[in-house]
């Protein structure tokens, strides 16, 4: 329905930049998730979004046109707050209607409209209640009802799950994914849970100080990070440090060929992307404890640096505490000053391929 | 959690098995005793006094009760005419308080603006002052204007003394409202008034319908500035009573007007109670 444009958007407190030169499209109908550590400007950068914080510099355009100084209530964007703000003197019903009853539509539509909200999110039999006689997870699909039957032209939501548990939570995410893809409304949603934003987003931003470190679909974000701090945000990463000499790069426990200028490295290696083999080296690393998944099981290992490494291995994977072990890498990434200066190419190209194939 | 050991204190902290006999709490006997005597005592006499027609010293009671002093005060105009004028003068007062003052308590509870400190003082430094002086001085500039003796003139004098009590307790309620609430209804499209009409207002409710009601019940009783402005024609239902006690003396006529005051009051607290319910009472209060 709409498209959001923000450029060089700026915002200080006073004292530095909460959100610092960001610039972002989200085309129509596009879910993008906003990622980053507590304190990176997710939640100001929404807020400057739905007009609740004036941006310090830069501008905001919806469908071309500039919304940056209009007031929220003149702005075509509903927001889901994190503490879900419902009007605790009113009924889930009258909660609902009040948008509605701004507009002056007919008592009738404001029925009928609040009644099918209800039912989308589940909770049709709830209108005559006060909202505080609901569970966290109701009055968040409330305050969900209530920015929906808005019908607006982009949906804000900030950490909308955040204090729901792990059931729950998934259950409102596969539902909110359902709405937002059925009505196709343009939608931010900032999370703290990559989980949340790899099953959700069409593209993802991390955000870390105020900056955009990256902006990708999923599979572009978790495969080819650009940063050495969007590598180890989303999912696991090992790091370690190295040398590299000739093309190679080498740690006391692995030896890679490295085509990049001699120096030294940071080595990001997936936990999925690592096998071990039995070895009788005695500085090789050491079994420290194995986690089983169901699906899979995860290896710690401590290596004679000090440093410790995930490793995934298979359900039926054996191994005992104190087991020497040799490092197998089939991919991996290579890292200075915090930025990816080389990766294997294995990765994103094999599954290219695969799905070309299938 | 085991794996912290107890302290040795936190376990021996709990005492054996043993009857323990509570101290008898002497003080708070007392302290109720003495709040009895102050509070109830006067108003026994004086509920007493209203229904009696002979009562000589050295009797413990009345020797005679009766209803004649209060058909001699019912049956007169100006305990009437008093009562009603106190009345139209409390509600009027009231009104227009909350009108001038709420608008003000939501601006300091949630702008900043250029002064704010300052004027906030200001509200407050009324009342830092002996009142009646601060009242003869009001006087002064009201015989210039002609307010004096005058209803709108009582008004006035009145509307001050309000000022502090809705200004302070709806600031804090303002201030205690959820900002986010706000915010969703200006997302959903609300401008600013109507959010302060339809969220902000409700939601500080209770406190400041407490704040109103004790508004009503303080301006009711109020004295000095309805007697030093109003005389003579302004006779509120206390500055009656005053002139009746100062005029004749006759005890019951006063005993039967503080009666017939008791009356506003606790209609007022009874209403209090129905309208919002004892919790969100006291939670007005703070408690
Ligand atoms: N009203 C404010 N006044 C001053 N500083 C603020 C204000 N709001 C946010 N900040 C600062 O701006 C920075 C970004 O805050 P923001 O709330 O956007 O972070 P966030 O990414 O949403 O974090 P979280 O994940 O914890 O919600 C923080 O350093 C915060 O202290
Ligand atoms: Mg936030």
């Amino acid at each position: 329905m709409a498209r959001l444009t923000i450029r060089n958007i700026c915002k200080s407190f006073g004292s530095g930049f909460a959100v610092n030169d960001v610039s972002l499209d989200v085309e129509n109908g596009e879910l993008v998730c906003l990622l980053g550590p507590s304190g990176s400007g997710k939640s100001t950068l929404l807020r400057m979004i739905g007009g609740f914080e004036r941006p310090s510099a830069g501008e905001i355009l919806i469908d071309g046109r500039d919304i940056t100084h209009l007031p929220p209530e003149r702005r075509p964007t509903g927001m889901v707050f994190q503490s879900h703000a419902l009007w605790t003197h009113w009924t889930v019903f009258d909660n609902i209607a009040f948008g509605l009853k701004l507009r002056r539509l007919p008592r009738a539509d404001i029925r009928e409209k609040v009644e099918q909200a209800l039912a989308m999110v589940g909770l049709a039999d709830y209108g005559q209640r006060m909202t505080t006689q609901l569970s966290g997870g109701q009055q968040q699909r409330v305050a969900l009802a209530r920015s929906l039957v808005l019908e607006p032209k982009i949906l804000l939501l900030d950490e909308p799950f955040a204090s729901l548990d792990q059931h729950l939570r998934e259950r409102l995410r596969d539902e909110v994914k359902d709405i937002q893809s059925r009505l196709g409304i343009t939608t931010l949603f900032v999370t703290h849970g990559q989980d949340e934003a790899l099953a959700l987003a069409d593209r993802i931003v991390v955000m870390r100080d105020g900056v955009m470190e990256q902006v990708a679909p999923p599979d572009v974000i978790y495969r080819a990070p650009q940063t050495e701090f969007v590598a180890g945000f989303i999912g696991s990463m090992n790091f370690l440090r190295a040398d590299v000499e000739d093309g190679v790069a080498r740690h006391d426990d692995l030896t890679l060929p490295l085509p990049i200028a001699d120096g030294p490295v940071i080595l990001g290696i997936r936990p999925e992307a690592m096998s071990l083999t039995p070895s009788e080296r005695p500085r090789a690393g050491k079994v420290h404890r194995l986690i089983d998944f169901g699906t899979h099981k995860l290896i710690d290992i401590d290596l004679t640096d000090g440093t410790r490494i995930k490793c995934m291995a298979g359900p039926d994977a054996r191994a005992p505490r104190g087991l020497r072990v040799e490092l197998g890498v089939s991919a991996f990434h290579a890292f200075r000053d915090g930025r990816q200066v080389y990766q294997t190419t294995s990765d994103l190209e094999a599954t290219e391929r695969s799905m070309s194939h299938a | 959690m085991s794996a912290v050991p107890n302290r040795p204190s936190a376990r021996t902290a709990v005492p054996p098995k043993r009857t323990v006999r509570q101290p008898f709490d002497w003080t708070g006997l007392l302290f109720a005793l003495g709040l009895t005597l102050v509070i109830v005592v006067p108003l026994l006499v004086v509920g007493t006094w209203a229904f009696t027609e002979v009562w000589r010293y050295p009797s413990l009671i009345p020797q005679q009760f009766g209803l004649r002093f209060w058909s001699q005060t019912l049956a007169r105009a100006d305990v009437w005419n008093a009562l009603f004028l106190s009345l139209r003068l409390t509600t009027v007062v009231t009104v227009l308080s909350a009108i001038i003052c709420l608008p003000a308590a939501y601006a300091f509870a949630r702008l900043s603006f250029p002064g704010r400190n300052l004027l906030f003082l200001s509200f407050l430094a009324s009342h830092a002052f002996p009142k009646f002086g601060l009242l003869v001085a009001i006087a002064g500039i009201f015989l210039h204007v002609g307010l004096i003796a005058t209803f709108w003139g009582v008004v006035l004098i009145q509307l001050v003394s309000t000022l502090m009590l809705m200004i302070w307790v709806p600031v804090s309620a303002f201030q205690a409202v959820d900002r986010r609430m706000e915010e969703a209804a200006r997302d959903a499209g609300a401008g600013p008034l109507r959010v302060f009409w339809s969220i902000t207002l409700p939601q500080a409710g209770p406190t400041i319908f407490a704040a109103m009601l004790m508004t009503f019940v303080n301006t009711f009783y109020e004295t000095e500035g309805a007697w030093l402005i109003g005389a003579p024609q302004i006779r509120t239902m206390p500055v009656l009573m005053i002139s009746f006690i100062n005029n004749q003396l006759v005890v019951q006529y006063g005993a039967v007007l503080s009666v017939m005051l008791w009356v506003p009051s606790l209609l007022a607290l009874i209403f209090a109670r129905r309208a919002v319910g004892t919790g969100a009472f006291a939670r007005g209060f703070g408690a």
